[in-house]
């Protein structure tokens, strides 16, 4: 088995090698060889802003087609809470989650619902946890927490130890198809209705066993499959059981309006969440008790694989939050123990320039030199994101110094002169204007 | 290895891109996480008092593969009585200061939690030199 799972992957066709994708990824984590972009596994945190930024859409996400739906004998879909957003106001989530059953899937469980009782925990969990590091950092989003894996290790212990809606979603699906249907887990499929590639990143390569999650299936895909279906009757309706509180999630803010304890602080956009955790990092911060931090601007409703415009999703997702705040309250287990993240989340320090320090201390001197001796001009020819990066990457033998562009110009310029210089010198055997003495003129100097 | 940085007084916009820079070098050194948060910690409070209170100085990481130095040096008012600067909520920072969120007075209570050596010397009307230790386990 390969060491890490990507969703983000390269379609070599499309790619022309230019440097968009690499001067926006947050962990610097592509680089353009052989005029194509490479993805460097153990920095990707499948964030998905390199499928916003390719003007070419040469970067995609793997994700589970419906015909995965097969492998089970019974399946739920798990409809994200940013999926409601994402249709006309005339349609009803009544007849979204209805047309779901029409799609192919047996039954459907609401991620909505299960934010409400991981709502519940959260707040449960910081009554209950005096001594708690300040703040807390949510974990739903799964690109911040391998954001925070990467390149904010330290702040890992910050992470609250609760599993995220989505996979709360998949245990209390299948606990719940079980009871209805009488077969074996095994059996029973679940699926995620997914915003995005990071979602389906956690899906395949949870950080702890086993997702209790089976597949993660596109929003873009699903969206069009039941743009059809809409129209036509259902085996029969499903009623959204989901409140405000739990479709809030769905974008950003939301998580903390539905846990409403503390002093909370929201902040969305991967390089905004990067500012925060660096202030977080340094000691700040320390007055808020709980952080929701989300890759996407704008939370869910912004992911890279959502179809409507976030803009207008966010106006529609506010409306459904206002209507549907009154819903009846659901029983859901009541103990933390259900939504305990079981194992602590490892560190993946991928940023480190050798394993020795000894090593990486000497390299890191070299790096530094280097990028002084560099133009700062960060344009990304060399196909490293900064000419900083560019010195990292020579240090480490994966890039050379002739991959500027700028020194390389400089050293032809050199040689240019060198050689007109060359040109110009005679040998002494040579020393005389042979065309004069043939015609019989005066030998010069 | 040895990274220093120029720090002036006053100048908030770029107050704490030295400590930042010191960080991602930590990093990229392969130090032990808790190591990099101590020594960022230390590297930012020091990095902020020179720009609160000093007219200028400098910041500078000592990085070896076993400890991490952080000395701050300035040029500035000095600190008269340094048992009372080291206690939690002491602050001589202005009030145009706090009232951006600085100056709380948890700076060198702070670094003291940090560091596992600490040590501060400091004239009045001259300037204050401040030198902390982090070992890296």
């Amino acid at each position: 088995m390969q060491q890490y799972f990507h969703s983000v992957r390269l379609d070599e066709e499309k790619c022309k090698g230019c440097t968009n994708c690499i001067k926006h990824c947050p962990t610097e984590a592509i680089r353009v060889r052989k005029g194509r972009a490479r993805i460097i596994e153990e920095r990707c945190i499948d964030c998905g802003e390199c499928i916003r930024i390719c003007p070419n859409q040469a970067k995609l996400a793997i994700t589970d087609c419906l015909e995965k739906l097969k492998d089970f004998k019974y399946t739920v879909a798990l409809p994200a809470p940013s999926f409601y957003g994402q249709f006309k106001p005339e349609v009803t989530p009544s007849q979204v989650l209805s047309a779901l059953l029409a799609l192919g899937f047996h039954d459907v469980f609401e991620v909505a619902l299960a934010a409400e009782a991981v709502s519940w925990a959260i707040r449960h969990y910081m009554g209950v946890c005096v001594d708690r590091p300040r703040p807390l950092i949510s974990s739903a989003c799964p690109a911040v927490v391998r954001l925070i894996q990467v390149r904010f290790p330290s702040l890992l212990e910050h992470i609250i130890p609760i599993e995220s809606p989505m996979e709360i979603a998949g245990r209390m699906a299948r606990e719940q198809a079980c009871r209805k249907t009488g077969l074996e887990p095994d059996e029973i499929g679940t699926f995620f209705i997914t915003p995005c590639p990071a979602k389906v990143t956690e899906v395949k390569q949870p950080s702890e066993g086993r997702s209790s999650v089976d597949g993660a299936i596109s929003m873009a895909v699903v969206y069009g499959a039941l743009l059809k279906r809409l129209e036509m009757p259902a085996p029969y309706p499903v009623a959204p059981r989901a409140s405000g509180v739990g479709i809030g999630w769905g974008r950003a803010g939301g998580e903390n309006e539905a846990i409403k304890a503390g002093s909370l602080l929201a902040v969305d956009g991967i390089h905004s969440v990067i500012s925060v955790l660096e202030e977080i990092e340094r000691g700040g911060l320390t007055d808020i008790d709980y952080l929701e931090a989300q890759a996407c601007t704008g939370g869910c409703i912004g992911g890279p694989l959502v179809p409507q415009n976030p803009f207008v999703a966010r106006v529609r997702m506010g409306n459904l939050v206002k209507y549907y705040r009154s819903q009846e309250k659901w029983e859901f287990p009541r103990e933390l123990d259900y939504y305990r993240l079981k194992t602590p989340i490892p560190a993946r320090p991928a940023l480190t320039l050798a394993k020795d320090p000894q090593v990486a201390l000497a390299r890191l001197e070299e790096a530094e030199r280097i990028c002084t001796e560099l133009p700062g001009l960060d344009c990304g020819s060399c196909g490293s994101p900064s000419c900083r990066a560019l010195a990292e990457d020579i240090v480490q033998g994966y890039a050379r110094r002739s991959y500027c562009i700028f020194e390389l110009r400089e050293r032809l310029q050199q040689l240019a002169e060198e050689m007109v210089e060359l040109a110009q010198k005679q040998p002494p055997a040579m020393g005389r204007d042979w065309k004069q003495i043939r015609d019989g003129g005066v030998e010069t100097d | 290895m040895q990274l220093k940085f120029q720090v002036k007084g006053m100048d908030f916009s770029r107050a704490g891109q030295a400590a930042t820079k010191i960080k991602k070098a930590l990093q990229l050194a392969g130090m032990d996480p808790a190591t990099i948060r101590k020594a960022i910690i230390i590297a930012y409070e020091a990095e902020m008092n020179i720009v609160i209170h000093a007219y200028h100085g400098t910041l500078t990481a000592n990085i070896t593969p076993h400890k991490v130095e952080i000395i701050a040096e300035d040029e500035g008012p000095g600190i008269p009585d340094i048992p009372l600067a080291m206690q939690e909520g002491y602050s001589t920072a202005p009030p145009h200061i706090r009232e951006m969120g600085f100056g709380a007075g948890m700076g060198l209570p702070n670094i003291k939690k940090s560091a596992d050596e600490l040590d501060i010397q400091s004239e009045v009307n001259k300037g204050t030199k401040l030198w902390a230790a982090v070992f890296n386990n």
